[in-house]
């Protein structure tokens, strides 16, 4: 059984997030970057479908930049067998990176049987990648599931929608899936996990080995900036009992028009 | 002036209000609505109202329910058949989706997740939010048309006086194809309450609230907005609710979007737990109380009169 | 002279630093207050690999070196000096195997640590000598086929759960040191009566005891190389160990530190968070250098560990300044946390507690200097 993982380098959640002095991206140079989150989840159902299935292979796949490869060491740690990185910089869109994605899988020649991935990244929170890659491989897709159960090639997943509620799909495999915090509780990288990894086999390739172009972009960033600071709070007399209604309602309409949280 | 075809979900009968956000900002734009099954009259007035050129009601067999390839399937479909510049849809679970996959089908790009635009001699420009809200950026699509815009629900705002459209509505006949994935059943949500480190809308009550039974007023304004309950140390100290309700330094640190702050004096301990939350409202009546210092929002007043009162609104405001 | 972790040692930092963060931190206060053995976190810890990363590869362990068990150590630290101390008793009671040992000990000792969780104690203190570690008296009698254990030995970390005891001992104290020796020792034994756990100031939720030995009979194949020996060896771990202690003090002060800098941001005094004050401004400078300072010597005593150089030297300056430092900086976080410091509301007074005893158990403050001198005045 071939199960590939997608997984994205993204800068850890505390990094501090300073736009380039010209606006066309983000200072990368003191950034420290980690696994995607929710790709931990993709990695750990892909570890525990093998761990059910002996003859199951889990290659992890990831584009972007090489300076370090910290997201496809961490999966090899934690149990992946393999890895193929598509050298490309930071900045992709989710189409270019879906198409390089597909281009990698091509590689390595293995008729994928299960592509997990995390529902979003958390640098672009774009949530495409899993869609668009299903679109390009024609493969069913479900995404953000919380729930899952394997017997022989059915899917049973559970899908999270608005309202907390969970939507029940079947699909055969092939099929993507795409993964939400709640599926499971990803493994530490062991430390003789993390020994192990260093033997195991990474690919590397150009996005030009895998067909991708300048011309594959469809979204373009550009104007990058901080958001502007917060207003200083504002405070309402609500003592008098003839106010208090008004003074309600207009706080209340602020957190919908201004603070936009309701 | 641009072609633009507006994907609009329906819940339990009314159009998302993020439809009508869209239309209303896509005033000098032509706009078609497109939905999947039957639109009630009422509610084809109101997409007309913000500006719905045509509503085209998409139906078929399969496409009663949801299913990621049957919408997209049919929604191509459609789409080959016209021709249109964008494509927008609502950023909604349905959106996220469909809307990439949708997209794909025509080799287009789709610019996600979007909470404001204009049109710049008919070509969109957007900002969106990046690095989990950490800085700003202008997003345009490029590439094959159409050209696909999802918009964050509740950012756009409903525009005050909407240009109307002439709401035109037709039936069209939609195939759903093959569809692999299904829904095979819906598990409602359970009611148990989101854990407060999980919680998007935090209600808490502090040392004013005087006792364990008040807490009633809380949760009842919990119910409406979908918060979770939680307490100051001074109240878990007092006897008013248990330590598993504590924010703060020796409780629980949460980090939900709204914060509502009731009697809580805004203690250095109390802060600790809750000074990620992304809007802040405190109610209290001490209009030195140190909350009001880390509160986007703050009433001074007198909490029992002051959170039936927003409970009130709040019901308003939700439809509920 | 590359200063930096391999690209290995930081995947390694953040698997422990991982680790402390989820497992340990959450536990530590409630641990400390009420004085609970980590057990359940101590055997995960070894799960991962975290602990006894000095047993080397030919016996089962991971193969890392002086330097990697360094930055676990300290990462661990990071989340609880105290648990950070019964995880490294174990490396100070297998170190004497590791350096003393022979194969077949090492074999039969080291290894079954590398295939289930265990459990180890190192034995040299005794009541009446401390620091006077030359003159312990607790007697290895000859009896035949085996070894015959007198004596008393006084906080014993691990003691309440070991599975194995390394205990020093003398066969005669005429010889001074050259009676000193080692055996490996079963804590089922008969005649090893364990004292009571002590109610200890700080790292409380390490189990410390006295442990007494009434006529525990040891064979003779436990006793690592020849009598008499055991002072060398004791000598020898030090190198290794010291550095250890060290790490687990950097790693208590870098708490602080991260602490102080993030109270220091939010506290709000005459208009100002706190951190625009320069008192506090150089008291959070002085930590600072001090961690920087503290963590460059103990990288430096368990890098001449691994090129096999002799580091007696320095790794005295490392445990001492280490442990001094970090007695300094966390009295400094309690002091800039100011009256909330001083609760237990708040983490800083544990770590003010905690460093108190680094700065006198692997040898005190005052013997590391003595060991200095000696060194620099040879």
């Amino acid at each position: 059984m071939n199960i590939f993982v997608c997984v994205k380098q993204v800068p850890d959640t505390e990094t501090k997030i300073v736009p380039t002095g010209d606006g066309s991206f983000i200072e990368t140079s003191s950034i420290k970057w980690i696994m995607n989150p929710y790709d931990e989840f993709a990695v750990e159902q892909a570890l525990l479908v093998k761990a059910s299935n002996a003859a199951a292979n889990v290659t992890v796949v990831r584009v972007g930049s090489v300076k370090d490869t910290e997201a496809l060491r961490t999966a090899m740690a934690m149990g992946a067998d393999d890895a193929v990185l598509v050298e490309a910089a930071d900045n992709l869109d989710s189409f270019s990176i879906a198409k390089a994605l597909k281009g990698a899988i091509d590689k390595t020649g293995k008729k994928p049987d299960l592509i997990l991935a995390g529902k979003q990244a958390i640098d672009d929170d774009a949530l495409q990648v899993p869609q668009i890659l299903a679109e390009m491989l024609n493969l069913p897709s479900v995404s953000v599931i919380v729930g899952f159960e394997l017997s022989g090639s059915t899917a049973k997943v559970k899908r999270e929608i608005e309202g907390g509620a969970l939507e029940v799909y079947e699909v055969n495999t092939p099929c993507i899936l795409a993964c939400n915090k709640g599926l499971n509780t990803p493994r530490y990288a062991s430390l003789p996990g993390i020994m192990k990894a260093k033997k195991k086999p990474m690919a590397q390739y150009s996005l030009s080995d895998v067909g991708v172009s300048d011309a594959d972009r469809r979204v373009k960033y550009s104007q990058f900036r901080l958001p502007p600071e917060k207003p200083p709070g504002k405070k309402f007399d609500a003592t008098d009992a003839a106010k208090q209604a008004e003074v309600v309602a207009q706080v209340i309409g602020l957190l919908r028009t201004e603070a936009k949280v309701l | 002036m641009a072609n633009v075809l507006v994907f609009a979900e329906q819940h339990d009968g009314h159009v998302k209000p993020v439809t009508l956000e869209i239309l209303g900002k896509l005033a000098g734009q032509t706009a078609d609505v497109v939905v999947f099954g039957d639109v009630s009259a009422e509610q084809i007035a109101l997409l007309a109202k913000n500006g719905a050129q045509n509503v085209h009601k998409l139906k078929g067999t399969n496409l009663d329910k949801y299913s990621p390839e049957g919408y997209a399937n049919a929604l191509a479909e459609f789409i080959k058949s016209k021709n249109y510049d964008y494509v927008f849809g609502g950023a909604t679970s349905v959106g996220k989706d469909l809307l990439p996959r949708l997209a794909t089908k025509f080799n287009a790009g789709l610019a996600s997740d979007v909470v404001n635009f204009v049109f710049e001699g008919g070509n969109f420009a957007g900002t969106r939010p990046l690095f989990a809200g950490k800085c700003l950026a202008k997003v345009e699509v490029t590439g094959p048309k159409p050209h696909f815009v999802s918009i964050r629900p509740n950012a756009l705002g409903m525009t005050a006086n909407p240009t109307a459209g002439a709401g035109t509505a037709s039936d069209v006949n939609a195939n759903a194809g093959e569809i692999r994935a299904a829904i095979k059943e819906i598990i409602k949500a359970a009611s148990t309450k989101v854990d407060l480190t999980e919680a998007n809308i935090i209600v808490t009550g502090g040392r004013a609230m005087k006792n364990a039974d008040n807490f009633k007023i809380l949760n009842e304004m919990a119910d409406v907005i979908g918060a979770t309950v939680g307490a100051s140390r001074a109240a878990v100290d007092s006897g008013f609710a248990p330590h598993s309700m504590q924010v703060g330094q020796t409780g629980k640190t949460v980090a939900p979007a709204l914060y509502i702050a009731c009697g809580v004096s805004g203690a250095i301990q109390h802060l600790a737990g809750m000074r990620t939350s992304k809007v802040i409202v405190a109610i209290n009546s001490d209009p030195d109380a140190p909350i009001f210092t880390k509160a986007d929002y703050g009433i001074v007043g007198d909490l029992f009169q002051i959170v039936p009162i927003m409970t009130q609104e709040f019901k308003k405001l939700l439809g509920k | 002279m590359d200063f930096a972790l391999s690209t290995e040692q930081r995947e390694i930092q953040e698997l422990a630093l991982k680790f402390a963060r989820n497992e340990m931190i959450p536990h530590a206060q409630e641990f400390d207050e009420k004085g609970t053995f980590p057990k359940d976190i101590f055997k995960k810890a070894w799960e991962l690999g975290l602990v006894n990363t000095c047993i080397p590869s030919e016996y089962g362990g991971t193969g890392f070196t002086s330097v990697d068990g360094v930055v676990i150590s300290e990462a661990l630290a990071y989340g609880c000096m105290g648990m950070n101390t019964s995880f490294m008793a174990n490396d100070l009671a297998l170190l004497p195997i590791v350096i003393g040992g022979s194969d077949e000990q090492k074999k039969k000792f080291l290894t079954p640590f590398t295939e289930s969780f265990k459990i180890a104690s190192f034995c040299l203190t005794e009541p009446g000598n401390g620091s006077d570690a030359g003159g312990i008296k607790t007697s290895f009698k000859d009896g035949g086929d085996h070894w015959i254990i007198n004596g008393e030995k006084m906080w014993i970390t691990n003691a309440g759960y070991a599975d194995l005891f390394v205990v020093y001992g003398t066969i005669g104290t005429n010889l001074k040191h050259k009676g000193i020796s080692a055996l490996i020792v079963d804590p089922k034994s008969e005649g090893v009566v364990l004292g009571k756990k002590e109610d200890k100031m700080g790292h409380r939720s390490s189990d410390t005891r006295g442990v007494r030995f009434n006529n525990v009979k040891v064979p003779k194949e436990n006793m690592l190389g020849k009598a008499g020996e055991g002072w060398a060896i004791a000598m020898a771990t030090l190198d290794h160990s010291r550095p250890l202690v060290a790490s687990s003090a950097l790693g208590g002060a870098q708490r602080a530190l991260d602490l102080s800098i993030q109270y220091a941001k939010e506290r709000i005094q005459f208009g100002v968070p706190i951190a625009k004050h320069q008192a506090v401004q150089f008291m959070i400078a002085e930590m600072g250098m001090k961690v920087e300072a503290a963590r460059l010597l103990v990288h430096k005593a368990a890098w001449m560990c691994d090129q096999g150089q002799r580091n007696t030297e320095i790794a005295s300056y490392a445990k001492a300044f280490a442990s001094d430092s970090c007695m300094q900086i966390t009295t400094d976080a309690v002091q800039i946390y100011g009256g909330y410091g001083y609760s237990k509301e708040y983490p800083v007074e544990k770590l003010m507690r905690d460093a108190k005893l680094i700065q006198i158990y692997e040898g005190t403050s005052q013997i590391q200097r003595l060991v200095m001198a000696r060194e620099l005045l040879k």
